[in-house]
């Protein structure tokens, strides 16, 4: 057996060319199995003097652990061969679309209300609600509109029965929060408000929201710095221009109207009415319960459809209450 | 408040610019609502007589002019058919530009036309933009120069104003009105229209008495006799009388008109040949009516102060004039009524009548009862002018006026209420140029100063009513917008209660859309889904299906879904939380409640069409009662509900549950009974639950369990039973009578079928074993097993499935 080495080259390409693992044993019983040419090489040792015996078993031996490394080498690459051709067996079309459980959302209109709520509660306001079928004192005359007063004609009043009324304004929040709570009275009253109007542009029921600051010494112009810096959090810029114009509320003297205009963008530099507001009248605070003299503040209401509108870009006032929900999923 | 700028100019006139007026009318809380250009532009186009016209010699329609253009004689071919000679019209001269289509401009260029040159083009009001008319040319007023520009002869460099004004200053309904204010803030010079008296030239008066004090305070009255009632009203007048909106009818009334809009002041004249007797004016009577100039005869009531002569009541004062008294133009002799009638006496009457009047929308805010004298010369000597006639002495009756009482304004309040130090020598100059008397008091932090309002200012009665006009004239966009220093206390929300927000985040994630719907509703949903008959009524609806108040949300929520369904969107899940309306005798007025009633928030959810979204992967399956039941649990969480078989008017009355948390009712779970469904147009059936708010709020805290660290057992136990057993009961038996190593028990299959006898199902339940202190073994197992079959056995009569 002086070719050992040929018959590991041999057993090598074999190997090699065993391209499962059934043909693998096959080529591994050649040389390995009981009539194996290596196996019939020890055997033939016998045959040999003990010195050659000794030298000739140790390089069989050693052909013999070539061929056997050779043959797990080739039996794991089998292996990882066939267990990868299975992976690939297993290929998914990652381009189909993933299983869906569909998302719902949360109304425009609520998702304003909410935003408003974080950014007045984040310098302390509460946030307070309360009935929308109102009694006729809490919704006109606590806030100083006796019956026939002019201002009473501002508002289209839907009644219901037992002399009642659906609130036209979230301003009666005002006076129940108030009447209940001690100075100082930091509140918005976000909700529900009604008036007989229905066009392009007016809806029946709509979205107000009331804020309330009563203290020693609130002036106009705290109201101007809260409610401008209010409108850059809400908008999210100071591209913003905010301007205050007088104007007249039974509740509140002196009375603005706050405006503002973009200074960028689609509407930019348009002047857009976005909120009643003024210092609260001192009738109003004595219905309260509190004395003007000592407790003075500002009093404001926005709507909250039109800062939707101006948030989103939502043109059309009837979107908000048809409920398709081609438009509300838009808001997920 | 409409009005010509021309006409406002006429009485003051500042150096701004239209586009600065406006800014400045705005800024001052006089809100300039538009300001439009009387026409549009335009360029050479002049006042041109027509010499006179021959047929065009190669076109039947068209003639062929000889105009004089201002010393200049041209030849127009022109196709109007209204061309006389003689007639002044507008010519385009050739290189004049007139607006064209959507705002485009046309230049006029020599032309010609079938064979014949043309020097310009006779327009129409509408080819220069001042009206519809294309009916044939405009037609010039005599008096027109011919060869001016037709914009100064028809003063068309002018803009219309339309001044939204608060009810507070009804001093600003009048030109002169605006004008005050102008002067005030610009300084610029008031030079009000001429109202010096008109010698009487007959004695002629009418007896006028005031028997209602409380309702007229003043009556100022003239006779004016032999007027020509048939006066063509003059053009400067026509002109801003149409540019205040206000129509034109005959010399008498429009003289009426243009002083209310000029002084603010309203007048009324009457024939005086059909007035019966003296005019008293008093309070009505109920029983009587009067016959109205707008054709309305309206009844009177003890409230509503009437005008009456010898005949009965022949007006309503301050609102309108009656039928059988007015001026016409048959009026020889005429009467001119300038009252005073209180704002209180006026106030809401109108409306009452359903409808208004431009002396009521005046009187019910407060009319200057210092300009009666003032308004009945104005007229006079504009009637004298253009109808002639004979005016007698004013007849001037005084019953009561208003009070003035001086009205105090401490400076250092002002400077509190605004924020801003505003020195008192402005205060004072602000005042001064108000025309407000203020008198200076006082010294140092107690400086004040005492105003007395002026007759036509109803707005100034407390202090703050001059703060305000403080405020103003110093200019609101002066005073700064700074963040106000505060201490910073914090505010925390409950942890232990749910927002509304957060349940609508757990109800979007669960897949439902938010919508918001009216709270009034259709009468029909509330009985049909509410069994509701007696529902809160809307006494003025503006639409019959908007005519109750709600006690459900669920017909807002099923429209929503017949809305997407007739869009063909197949699958719906919608939510709403809002309030409904309740009767409850019990209910007592509140810090936050209405007496006779509840309004409490509810949350309801809808669901229709399958169960997820076709898609591929996933098999198809309409929703039902149990997929909705999942959501709403889910809501619930970490509450938990128990579910009773129940019926309600809404729901198929064997797929509907009323919701029970914490021992109490809570709201209602139920397939949509098939009749409304039907009734609704939805085409397959819809889940619907309604909860109220509140208990699904009160969440609690985390209240800790031990866990074990020791493995936990699971049984599995399937049972048959009679299939009307409730596995809610099945399993509250199991809880209740299992030891406490059951940490939990659920149903996880159910069967009915091959292999189980009819009328019965299989139940399989799930119990999970758990001791935090020992681990536990089968037999413990065993045990559990044994004692839930025969709970299950000797309760319902179950047997182990084998």
């Amino acid at each position: 057996m002086d070719d050992l080495d040929g018959v590991v080259a041999e057993a090598l390409d074999v190997f090699a060319a065993a391209g499962d693992p059934a043909s693998l044993e096959q080529g591994k019983a050649r040389y390995l199995g009981k009539a194996g040419r290596l196996t019939e090489a020890l055997k033939s040792l016998g045959k040999l003097d003990p010195a050659e015996r000794r030298e000739a078993g140790a390089r069989i031996n050693a052909a013999k652990e070539r061929i056997e490394g050779a043959l797990a080498a080739r039996r794991d690459a089998l292996l990882e061969a066939e267990f990868e051709a299975r992976l690939r067996g297993e290929a998914v079309d990652v381009t189909l679309p993933g299983r869906m459980r569909a998302r719902g959302s949360v109304h425009p209109v609520i998702r304003t209300w909410r935003r408003v709520e974080d950014i007045f509660r984040s310098i302390g306001f509460a946030v307070a609600d309360g009935p929308e079928i109102e009694t006729d004192w809490y919704n006109f005359t606590a806030l100083n509109q006796p019956e026939n007063h002019p201002a009473r004609s501002m508002h289209d009043t839907f009644y219901v029965e037992g002399g009642l009324l659906l609130r036209t304004h979230t301003s009666p929040m005002q006076v129940r929060y108030a009447r209940t709570h001690e100075p100082p009275i930091k509140v918005i009253a976000p909700g529900r408000t009604y008036r007989v109007d229905s066009d392009a542009t007016h809806s029946p029921m709509f979205h107000q929201v009331e804020g309330l600051w009563i203290d020693e010494n609130i002036s106009f112009a705290d109201l101007k710095g809260v409610y401008t810096d209010f409108l850059r959090r809400f908008f999210e810029t100071d591209q913003l221009d905010v301007r205050f114009r007088p104007s007249f509320f039974p509740f509140t003297e002196p009375s603005a109207e706050i405006d503002m205009a973009f200074s960028s963008g689609p509407l930019k530099g348009r002047w857009l009415e976005i909120s009643g507001s003024g210092q609260v009248h001192p009738q109003v605070i004595r219905n309260f319960g509190l004395d003007p003299e000592r407790h003075v503040g500002f009093a404001f209401g926005s709507g909250l459809e039109r800062l939707t509108m101006l948030r989103y870009g939502v043109g059309d006032l009837r979107l908000f209450f048809e409920g398709d929900v081609r438009f509300l999923e838009q808001f997920a | 408040m409409q009005f010509s700028e021309r006409w406002l100019r006429s009485i003051v006139d500042p150096n701004l610019s239209t586009a600065e007026l406006s800014h400045l009318l705005t800024m001052s809380g006089l809100e300039v609502e538009a300001c439009d250009p009387v026409a549009p532009d335009f360029a050479g186009v002049v006042v041109a007589r027509v010499l006179d016209y021959e047929k065009h010699p190669n076109a039947d329609r068209l003639k062929v002019c000889r105009v004089d253009a201002g010393g200049e004689i041209l030849k127009i071919v022109c196709g109007a058919p209204n061309v006389v000679e003689g007639m002044k019209v507008p010519l385009a001269r050739v290189g004049a530009s007139v607006p064209g289509a959507d705002g485009a401009v046309v230049e006029i260029r020599r032309a010609t036309m079938r064979g014949v040159d043309s020097e310009g083009m006779l327009c129409s009001a509408r080819e220069l933009g001042l009206s519809d008319d294309h009916g044939g040319l405009l037609v010039l007023p005599d008096e027109a120069m011919v060869g001016a520009d037709v914009r100064d002869a028809l003063a068309l460099d002018d803009h219309i104003f339309t001044v939204k004004l608060t009810p507070n200053r009804a001093d600003c309904l009048s030109v002169l009105g605006i004008a005050r204010e102008v002067a005030a803030l610009t300084g610029a010079a008031l030079v009000p229209p001429p109202t010096s008296p008109v010698a009487s030239t007959t004695d002629a008066t009418h007896p006028v008495r005031i028997a209602s004090p409380a309702g007229c305070g003043r009556f100022t009255g003239r006779v004016i006799r032999n007027v020509n009632a048939n006066a063509a009203t003059p053009e400067w007048m026509r002109e801003r009388l149409e540019r205040a909106g206000q129509r034109c009818i005959s010399i008498l009334v429009d003289v009426t008109n243009y002083v209310m809009l000029e002084l603010g002041r309203p007048l009324h004249v009457y024939d005086a040949d059909k007035l019966r007797g003296p005019v008293v004016v008093r309070f009505g009577h109920e029983g009587e009516s009067v016959a109205l100039l707008n054709g309305q005869t309206v009844p009177l009531a003890d409230d509503v102060v009437a005008i009456t002569d010898d005949s009965g009541p022949i007006g309503l004062a301050g609102i309108m004039g009656g039928e059988s008294t007015k001026a016409d133009l048959d009026t020889r002799h005429c009467f001119l009524e300038a009252a005073f009638f209180f704002p209180d006496a006026i106030a809401g009457r109108a409306r009452r009548y359903n409808f208004g009047s431009d002396a009521s929308h005046r009187f019910e805010r407060g009319v200057d009862f210092d300009n009666n004298l003032a308004g009945i010369e104005r007229a006079t000597r504009l009637i004298v002018d253009i109808c002639g006639g004979e005016p007698g002495p004013v007849t001037d009756v005084i019953a009561e006026l208003p009070a003035r009482p001086p009205v105090r304004m401490r400076v250092a309040r002002a400077q509190k209420i605004i924020g801003v130090p505003i020195p008192a020598d402005e205060m004072a100059g602000i005042f001064s140029r108000l025309g407000l008397p203020a008198e200076r008091v006082g010294s140092g932090p107690d400086q004040a100063f005492v105003v007395t309002p002026p007759s036509y200012r109803f707005d100034l009665v407390i202090e703050e009513d001059l703060i305000e006009e403080v405020a103003r004239v110093h200019g609101f966009e002066r005073i700064p917008a700074e963040p106000p220093r505060a201490p910073a206390a914090m505010y925390a929300l409950p942890e232990a209660l749910r927002s509304l927000h957060e349940i609508r985040d757990r109800m979007a994630d669960l897949g439902y859309h938010e919508t918001i719907n009216f709270s009034f509703v259709d009468a029909a949903w509330e009985a049909d889904l509410a069994g509701s008959s007696d529902p809160i009524r809307v006494l003025n609806p503006i639409a019959s299906q908007m005519s109750v108040m709600r006690t459900t949300l669920l017909g807002g929520l099923l429209s929503v879904i017949r809305y997407n369904a007739n869009r063909k969107l197949p699958r719906v899940r919608v939510f709403e939380v809002g309030r409904v309306f309740l009767r409850d005798a019990t209910a007592q007025d509140g810090p936050l409640g209405v007496a006779g009633l509840t309004q409490p928030m509810r949350v309801a959810g809808a669901a229709w069409g399958p169960v997820v979204d076709e898609q591929w992967g996933v098999p198809a399956r309409p929703v039902d009662f149990h997929d909705a039941k999942g959501d709403l649990e889910s809501l619930l969480d970490p509450l938990s509900a128990t579910f009773e078989a129940a019926v309600h008017p809404a729901l198929h009355p064997g797929r509907s549950a009323r919701v029970i948390i914490d021992g109490r009712p809570a709201g209602w779970i139920g397939e949509l009974h098939p009749r409304w469904q039907q009734s609704f147009g939805i085409p397959s059936p819809v889940v619907v639950f309604e909860l109220d708010a509140e208990p699904l709020q009160a969440r609690g805290l985390p209240a800790l369990q031990e866990v074990s660290k020791l493995p936990g057992l699971r049984r599995d136990v399937a049972v048959l039973a009679d299939e009307h057993i409730p596995a809610g009961a099945m399993l509250e038996r199991l809880r209740e009578g299992l030891p406490p190593i059951v940490e939990n028990v659920e149903v996880f299959d159910v069967y009915r079928g091959k292999g189980v006898e009819n009328g019965k199902r299989s139940l399989a339940f799930r119990m999970l074993m758990q001791d935090t202190r020992r681990t536990l073994t089968d037999a413990d197992a065993d045990e559990v097993v044994a004692t839930a079959l025969s709970l299950l056995e000797q309760s319902f009569g179950a047997k182990l499935r084998t």
